[in-house]
């Protein structure tokens, strides 16, 4: 058995093993063009804006990163975030802050157990699932909507802290993401569910066999992914401060994109939270870019389909060679 | 006969569904007729299209997500070119946006077959990518749509020596039937629909019987992408300019395929099934519409019905699976 | 040259090889037939025959080795390319399109009607109906009906797999005379069975196949069963018993392990046995005769259809593979890739079933961890210098994985399908002295190989089953591989009624 390894398998196989190392690269490339074209806008000021406005596209994507490690995806996530964001925004006048908040992850919560259900016992593939129950989301937040109308609407000072806020030029947000990446790391190297959802997705048929009961992950991941869309939309209606009913469809697709630039792979066993971070920033920095050149939003729509169709054919295609 | 029956039993069964629903709907609104089914006949050819072209790429054993983003490329093209344009020149500009269609159709297709992502990738990802042609295209709502082309779906079928509003035949209905024919002709009269069946039922045997299966599913693809067209046409005829946004006829059509009997793990089901239940889907809106439902429920209702359709869709699937 | 072409072989195959990824199929597969010859094609379980048929029409292109029909070189890229060559086959699985009615089919494969209609009679259907749709056909029917339409076609070369194998009797002798009479009307056949019975009645020679190459070409005459069986198990050295210690004599008490008339799926019919706590009990048979079921039921992957199973005596159900593992039951099935996470780590591939329950989905103890882990990879000399995805480990290490998971899990009956299928002989006997140790250590060990010199290495006793049914158990000690074989091939001379 000779095992003759190509250069091309062979750098596939490092880009595998040290998926960090060339994103790295290609964010400090992405930063040096933009230098270049535009001198001195890269200053501490810029580094920090770029980071608070990564940072909510990062957690969004937790929700994508998570649910890619099973093979599945979660196109509700952005509607759940606008849910939870605008139904505390009506009620903290109403009830209160913590009250408020509270309630807000009510719907989160609900919407993440109907995707599990969905996916996990009646075995809807989660796209499909995940656009229905986006669908009916945003059906009910219009009707809350209307009931709404008159109590007017707060984002408290302290999510305007947390997203605006800055403390020696670092952003504020950072004392909620710090620890929340944390958490999702140790979750995906360090705990039995974490090494469970790569086990589904790698090979559903050997987790069975292994004893897994597979619907129970499904609930117990998509109920997770609906939590964390719901305090991503915290945190995002306070940077931008007016909650309204499309508040982070914006970040929808670039929340896939950034997963799947980080190098999760869409089929589900491979992938790690650390890439789609540096994958949210690089796709900050590239919209950054994309203004400047004043690119319209059809041109960035066709680039994230381009980038998601390439990658996911590249990475098939490295992962496929052994 | 009996066989007939048997076979065509879930679309028999719809049908039914459909004349009880019809009944229901005279009985909510006394005063529904002509313009009632007129007005229900022409919201439905957009779902219509759409459902038919994922049923033919989900009998092919796939599913194409960007139907709905193609349909508004197709639908803002046909918008720009016909500002101003006259009679002939549409006609032009209509077969120009149907090989548009089925040029995004083959590409599609042609990214599932070369690439070998999964189905479901391949065309989340192409559906930005039409969105954003769609949006390059056109930034806003506008446009406009040759009077002769949007008279073909508005109205009623005028009988000579009959007012307008005495047949009950809308002429929207007329289109579709008359746009879907050659594709049912395709699917159930030749060859290559008898090819889209086997690959999409047992690939294996469909390659051993001989079947091309790249080209097959390439060619399911372009068919779909020229029914996609034809929904973006639609589109533009009844509002009368483009949109660039693509409507909620992704999980609309998907449902309506569950409903219609098509299974999604390929190679079964037919057109007629889909089309019957997207206006069962439709009727039912309606319904609910003259019931003076808030719209935004009727929008929740609409999705709960669509999302249970496809669970149960789903738990069918597992069971066939299972030997 | 040109009036020398009756003496030609219709059909010349020399030295075809292919590889898959590591494993090699076929290194010299050699097959040539004559006009009007039915050559049987016979081998083991996994000795090439489905690779080289593949091959022979157009399904695999070979790695190696040239294929001549009537004298030209020739290579095909398609199924459809071989057929128009004049090669036909009938594979093993029906392959109308479940979907499509009978009329349907026809038309996809350009057969034509009335010839097809009139082998469709011949071969004893009379009740065909056009517009039936095939997946609503009795498996017999559908095997005719390929056989119908690849008769309809005039072929040159008929490949028949296992054309007889879900047949009634009747139906048999339907088959078998339809193809002799196309034999003598100058067609050609490859005829690839297990029945020696029907080998007898049909076919000129025989052609055997063992470890991908060819190893004999013998004409049928009375006797010849003998000479094939010694050249499919070839010469082999009789291997020293690695077993030392035999404890189910002394096992008492209910067995571990109890199966009563098991039914399940539509091949396995009736198999009962007792497995006890430190016995290793071989299964013998041939491809397909419902030993997947058999496991399958076992680990929690399949229900039965009919009969028991009892687990220290007490009746047992399982829904899912996890009822199973509770009861105490590690499934080792026959497909690696079914069994390993491929893009993961060797160490989270043996772990897995530690994390399986909703009370382990916490933070996981590494240290603990890493020594369970450490402890298997050492007992089954893991070789783990490729750490990073299971994938780039070796066939043999791969296996050594799945068994692995189970030894860190501890076992209490152990499912082995097939573990030394394609692996070095190291390896397998590191497998074999592995599976002696655990009966040692008091588990019961279930084991079924498609290699019959493995079994008196490694068994107690042997269950030999057969067309769904257990045939025969005997003692491993005098469990020969002559006499292993024609049991398994329904030889034996005490078949149950």
């Amino acid at each position: 058995m000779t095992t003759t390894v190509s250069t091309g398998q062979r750098i596939g196989r490092f880009l595998r093993d040290n998926p960090l190392i060339p994103l790295i690269l290609l964010l400090l490339v992405l930063v040096a063009i933009l230098e270049i074209r535009q001198p001195g806008i890269v200053n501490e000021r810029w580094v920090g804006n770029t980071i608070k406005f990564a940072i909510p596209l990062a957690m969004l994507a937790a929700c994508q990163t998570l649910t890619m490690y099973t093979g599945g995806i979660d196109l509700s996530a952005s509607v759940v975030a606008t849910i939870v964001a605008f139904v505390m925004a009506t009620q903290v006048p109403v009830i209160g802050v913590v009250p408020g908040i509270l309630l807000a992850m009510v719907p989160a919560v609900l919407i993440g157990l109907l995707n599990g259900f969905g996916v996990g016992i009646c075995g809807v593939h989660p796209l499909i699932m995940t656009l229905g129950t986006g669908l009916i989301g945003t059906g009910f937040l219009q009707v809350y909507q209307r009931t709404v109308i008159a109590s007017g609407s707060v984002v408290p000072e302290s999510l305007q802290w947390l997203g605006t806020g800055r403390t020696f030029g670092a952003p504020n947000a950072l004392v909620l993401f710090i620890p929340f990446a944390i958490a999702i790391l140790f979750i995906q190297n360090r705990t039995g569910f974490g090494r469970l959802l790569y086990a589904l997705g790698s090979n559903e048929k050997a987790a069975r066999l292994s004893g897994v009961r597979s619907w129970q992950v499904y609930l117990a991941l998509y109920t997770l992914s609906g939590l964390i869309a719901g305090v991503t939309g915290l945190l995002y209606v306070g940077l931008i401060k007016a909650p309204s009913l499309s508040l982070v469809e914006p970040l929808m697709l670039p929340s896939v994109a950034a997963a799947v630039i980080g190098g999760t792979s869409i089929f589900g066993g491979r992938g790690s939270y650390s890439g789609t971070i540096i994958g949210a920033l690089i796709l900050t920095v590239l919209g950054t870019m994309l203004t400047l050149l004043q690119m319209p939003e059809g041109g960035r729509r066709i680039l994230f389909g381009a980038i998601i169709l390439a990658l996911t054919a590249i990475y098939l295609r490295i992962t496929d060679q052994d | 006969m009996m066989r007939l029956v048997q076979r065509n039993g879930w679309v028999a069964g719809l049908l039914v569904l459909l004349i009880i629903l019809l009944i229901a709907t005279k009985i909510i609104q006394p005063d529904f007729g002509a313009s009632g089914v007129e007005s229900l006949g022409r919201a439905s050819v957009p779902f219509a299209f759409a459902t038919a072209a994922m049923a033919i790429v989900v009998i092919a054993g796939g599913i194409d997500l960007s139907i709905a983003a193609m349909m508004a490329v197709c639908s803002v093209t046909a918008a720009r070119l016909m500002v101003g344009a006259g009679d002939g020149e549409t006609v032009l500009i209509v077969i120009l946006v149907l090989a548009l269609g089925a040029l995004m159709g083959a590409i599609n297709g042609a990214m599932v077959v070369l690439t070998r992502v999964p189905d479901i990738v391949v065309t989340l990802a192409m559906l930005f990518v039409w969105e954003g042609t769609a949006l390059l295209i056109l930034n806003t709502p506008s446009g406009a749509a040759t009077q002769w082309l949007r008279d073909l779906i508005l109205g009623s079928l005028s009988i000579p020596g009959l007012p307008e509003r005495a047949t009950f035949i809308p002429k929207s209905l007329v289109f579709v039937v008359i746009c879907l024919i050659p594709f049912w002709f395709i699917m159930h009269r030749t060859k290559l629909g008898l090819s889209i069946y086997a690959v999409g039922g047992d690939p294996v045997a469909a390659f051993r019987s001989g079947v091309p299966i790249g080209r097959t599913r390439i060619i399911a693809y372009s068919l779909a992408g020229v029914l996609a067209g034809l929904g973006g046409l639609s589109l533009t005829m009844s509002t009368g300019i483009g949109e660039p946004i693509p409507g909620p006829y992704l999980l609309a059509s998907v449902s309506a395929v569950v409903l219609g009997g098509v299974a999604l793990s390929g190679g079964k089901g037919g057109i007629i099934g889909p089309i019957v239940a997207v206006f069962i889907l439709r009727l039912v809106r309606m319904d609910l519409t003259l019931m003076s439902v808030d719209p935004n429920v009727t929008t929740i209702v609409e999705g709960t019905i669509m999302v249970v359709v496809v669970m149960l869709g789903g738990m069918l699937a597992m069971k066939g699976r299972r030997p | 040259m040109v009036h020398t072409q009756t003496d030609l072989p219709i059909l010349d195959a020399q030295g075809i090889a292919k590889r898959f990824g590591a494993v090699t199929a076929l290194n010299d597969a050699s097959l040539t037939v004559a006009k009007g010859q039915v050559v049987a094609l016979m081998g083991a379980n996994g000795a090439g025959k489905s690779t080289l048929v593949k091959i022979l029409t157009g399904a695999l292109r070979p790695d190696g080795g040239h294929l001549k029909i009537n004298g030209t070189d020739r290579s095909f890229s398609s199924p459809g390319a071989a057929r128009e060559a004049g090669l036909v086959p009938v594979y093993q699985e029906p392959s109308l399109i479940r979907d499509l009615d009978v009329a349907q089919n026809l038309r996809l494969g350009d057969t034509p009607v009335e010839p097809f209609l009139h082998w469709v009679a011949a071969l004893g259907i009379t009740d065909l109906d056009l517009h039936e749709m095939a997946g609503d056909l009795p498996l017999a029917t559908l095997r005719i009906l390929d056989l119908a339409r690849a008769l309809a076609s005039s072929p040159d070369v008929l490949l028949l797999d296992e054309m007889t194998a879900a047949l009634p009797s009747d139906l048999v002798e339907k088959v078998l005379n339809v193809v002799r009479e196309q034999a003598d009307a100058g067609r050609s056949v490859i005829y690839i069975s297990h029945r020696f019975t029907e080998i007898a009645q049909l076919c000129d020679r025989a052609t055997v196949l063992r470890d991908g190459a060819t190893v004999g070409d013998l004409p049928i005459e009375p006797g010849v069963e003998e000479r094939v069986v010694e050249l499919m198990l070839g010469a082999k050295l009789t291997p020293a018993r690695i077993a030392t210690h035999r404890a189910h004599a002394t096992a008492t008490g209910p067995a571990r392990l109890g199966v009563r008339n098991l039914a399940a799926g539509s091949r396995l019919t009736d198999v009962s046995f007792e497995l006890h706590g430190g016995e290793v009990l071989g299964v013998v048979a041939l491809e397909g005769q419902g030993q997947d079921e058999l496991f399958d039921v076992l680990g929690g992957f399949r229900r039965a259809r009919g009969g028991t199973v009892t687990v220290d005596g007490a009746p047992v159900t399982f829904r899912h593979p996890a009822d199973a593992i509770a009861a105490g039951h590690s499934l080792v099935p026959g497909n690696r890739a079914d069994a390993l996470l491929m893009s993961r780590s060797v160490r989270e591939n043996i772990a897995i079933p530690r994390l399986a329950r909703i009370c382990n989905w916490g933070s996981i103890s590494m240290r603990s961890e890493a020594e369970t882990v450490t402890a298997a990879i050492e007992r089954l000399q893991i070789d783990t210098r490729a750490q990073g995805e299971v994938r780039r480990l070796s066939g043999g290490n791969q296996q050594k994985v799945t068994i692995a998971r189970w030894v860190a899990s501890g076992v209490g009956t152990l499912l082995l399908f097939d573990p030394s299928r394609g692996i070095d002989v190291r390896t397998k006997r590191q497998i074999y002295q592995l599976v002696r140790e655990m009966a040692e250590q008091g588990a019961a060990i279930l084991f079924y190989t498609s290699e019959l010199a493995e079994i008196p290495q490694a068994c107690d006793r042997v269950a030999v089953i057969f067309n769904g049914k257990l045939v025969e158990i005997m003692d491993a000690a005098d469990a020969d591989e002559p006499r292993l074989m024609r049991a398994a091939y329904g030889l034996t001379s005490k078949v149950p009624a």
